[in-house]
């Protein structure tokens, strides 16, 4: 297994076309035979969030001949799923699994990889590292990217500088999209702040209203969230004339009146690279991420809330991230005061996977 | 400005009172109907649910949300007259069946709201009452959907018509001796059976207000449990319906409290304030079981009681 030593932070610079060549040598069982793709997703398929950005990527697969793909929605991060994949694997004779939320992944899908290794789970988390079962792995795009396209509008859009931030959990990837936001309003307003609310679950509408009202009660005049399904806070925003930035899939028609820009995922691209790769009975790599610069991401059309100034800046900004332009360059500090960022940060180093502080200028604790 | 910020969680718990406690008190009144004539529904998450898709729905469909409404009371109406007809029957356990009613509800909703969750469906309007007082903050605690009203309107009737009128009696005289109501000639089961679809009814318009209201849209994640622990709120309010106002009241406030702390900027232990309309309902349910009148109120037909 020498050759699973490639560093991933070479796989990623390789880019989504060159990852297919240098895929590494664990290949579906029965690579020739057709594929039957089981797809998981924790929540409803058409969420204007999280699972509508998979599920409707998902449809390029199930144009690739000798591919039938099933789904399962509403999928709790539980037992269930490990249910919910082995009756797939079981009845639906599935071999290619796709496991779209980030709590499947430890124990449940390494759990089954290792118990039928001839399927291949694939997660959709920067979760997967050598040492874990070869036939799993892990797909993942950088959405702070489009969080910080989203703070460079916003930072051009807001009278005041003050945004506001519903995120669900401190885990990593939502703390680097707090983050990035705030770095990227600070780019075009230097005196912009992020206050945060973290409501504590990925799917609660009720505390995703009060939060985003406690956040505009507060004085921000954009709003943003990590949350599963952003319908709430975009809305609930929107009937209070705040202008909000959206994540995850296009929260435009929601706010005529507000809306900036949003980050969303293209995983398209991913899956179009694994429909590709089934197709030719070619292997799957273990880890897939990127950002902008392969065409992993992108940012919502922008709305009525987005300034001409916004326009320019925010496309400028997407141009530097193209590029593979630093978003994290230091020497940068946490909320308590810590210098946690020294020198500049390759966008994909994995060193900011395990981020687990809030930048200065977030208002906010993650504990 | 720890003053300012004490003012400001304060004026975030009198709106989360206002803006969330409304489902909490259709659903609550609902099953204190239900409890006063000696029948338990757990069901009522599956109205509240049902409830919010097809007010949703309904209000998409004809623009006028108030239908939307009206629907949702229908079809909790039909879940409750489910929930009745089938209790009705010899050996059968009422916690049972509304353990099924409430899966068979949101399971009835999923399926039937997949498409209603993308579209923008018309919502009720808000009475704005806080206008004048100049406050942004305060004007948005202060905007109150006329349900919270009918709400509040309806428990007092309630109550005055439990203490004051023939049909209360009947129904209180069900819930405490059914041994009793048969000697004076009255249908249990009749009896029961009205009241449990109308508590259906409640908990329906409920929902309507969830999805057309606050937080305003449909989803499946909507309710998360909030008919549950209105069910709790009835026994916690010890099956008085002006009680249960106060309780989902307080219930509201509570839950603005984890939001609203983080925002003038206590922020560490949010996991603790958001769990505080819990711990603080536990504790005063366990503060007020304790009293020797509490068993006093209890529906003597319980079947938890019995």
């Amino acid at each position: 297994m020498s050759r699973l030593n490639l560093s991933r932070r070479s796989l990623l610079k390789a880019g989504a076309a060159g990852l297919a060549a240098a895929a590494l040598p664990m290949g579906l069982a029965r690579a020739q035979s057709p594929i039957v793709l089981g797809a998981v997703y924790v929540g409803p398929r058409d969420d204007f969030g999280w699972n509508q950005a998979h599920a409707t990527a998902m449809e390029i697969l199930k144009t690739v001949p000798g591919v039938t793909v099933i789904e399962e929605e509403n999928v709790p991060e539980t037992d269930a799923v490990s249910q919910s994949m082995e009756s797939m694997i079981n009845l639906d004779g599935a071999n290619l699994i796709l496991a779209t939320s980030f709590g499947y992944y430890s124990p449940f899908v390494v759990e089954l990889a290792k118990k039928y290794p001839d399927v291949q789970f694939r997660h959709a988390a920067p979760l997967w590292k050598e040492g874990d079962p070869a036939n799993a792995g892990s797909y993942f795009c950088y959405l702070n990217q489009g969080h910080y396209v989203d703070g460079v509008a916003a930072g051009l859009s807001s009278p005041t500088g003050k945004l506001g931030f519903v995120a669900a959990k401190p885990i990593p990837s939502v703390l680097s999209n707090i983050n990035s936001f705030l770095l990227g309003a600070k780019k075009t307003n230097p005196a912009a702040t992020v206050q945060v609310i973290f409501t504590g679950e990925w799917s609660m509408p009720v505390r995703e209203a009060e939060a985003t009202n406690a956040l505009i009660d507060a004085g921000c005049d954009v709003i943003t969230c990590h949350v599963d399904g952003p319908k709430v806070v975009v809305e609930t925003a929107e009937g209070r004339g705040v202008k909000t930035c959206g994540h995850n899939a296009s929260q435009a028609p929601l706010a005529p009146n507000g809306f900036i820009t949003g980050a969303e995922y293209k995983w398209s691209t991913i899956y179009a690279m694994y429909a590709d790769l089934l197709a030719k009975g070619e292997p799957l790599p273990n880890f897939v991420a990127g950002g902008y610069h392969n065409d992993m991401l992108q940012n919502s059309p922008y709305g009525a809330g987005a300034t001409p100034e916004a326009i320019a800046a925010a496309d400028a900004a997407i141009a530097d991230l193209k590029a593979s332009k630093p978003i994290y360059v230091g020497p940068l500090k946490d909320n308590a005061g810590n210098v946690v960022i020294e020198g500049e940060m390759d966008n994909y180093d994995p060193v900011l996977d395990g981020m687990n502080y809030l930048l200065e200028g977030v208002v906010g604790s993650i504990t | 400005m720890m003053e300012s910020a004490f003012i400001t969680v304060l004026i975030a718990m009198l709106g989360g009172a206002i803006r969330v406690s409304t489902p909490f008190m259709f659903v609550a009144l609902g099953e204190c109907l239900t409890e006063k004539s000696g029948r338990i529904n757990l069901g009522l998450e599956g109205n509240l649910v049902l409830g919010a898709m097809v007010a949703y729905a309904i209000s998409f469909h004809t623009g006028n949300p108030w239908i939307g409404v009206l629907a949702a009371g229908g079809s909790g109406l039909i879940l409750g007259a489910l929930h009745g007809y089938i209790c009705k029957l010899p050996k059968v356990n009422d916690i049972a069946v509304g353990i099924a009613i409430m899966s068979f509800g949101t399971g009835v909703a999923f399926f039937f709201g997949k498409p209603y969750i993308q579209p923008s469906a018309p919502r009720l309007d808000a009475i704005h009452l806080g206008d004048w007082t100049g406050n942004p903050a305060l004007a948005q605690a202060l905007q109150v959907n006329p349900l919270f009203f009918v709400g509040i309107i309806l428990a007092v009737a309630m109550s005055w018509a439990f203490a004051n009128t023939r049909w209360g009696l009947i129904v209180r005289m069900t819930g405490d001796s059914a041994a009793s109501a048969k000697a004076m000639g009255v249908s249990v089961d009749w009896v029961r059976f009205l009241a449990t679809a109308a508590g259906g009814f409640l908990a329906g318009v409920g929902g309507a207000f969830l999805s057309l209201y606050y937080p305003g849209s449909w989803n499946q994640g909507l309710s998360s449990g909030q008919g549950l622990m209105a069910v709790a709120l009835v026994i916690f309010a010890r099956w008085d319906p002006i009680r249960c106002i106060w309780a989902a009241l307080l219930f509201g406030a509570a839950g603005a409290i984890g939001p609203s702390l983080q925002s003038v900027g206590i922020s560490q232990g949010y996991y603790f304030f958001n769990a505080a309309p819990y711990i603080l309902t536990l504790f005063i349910m366990i503060a007020s079981a304790r009293s020797k009148g509490a068993a006093r109120e209890v529906p003597g037909e319980l079947s938890i009681t019995k």
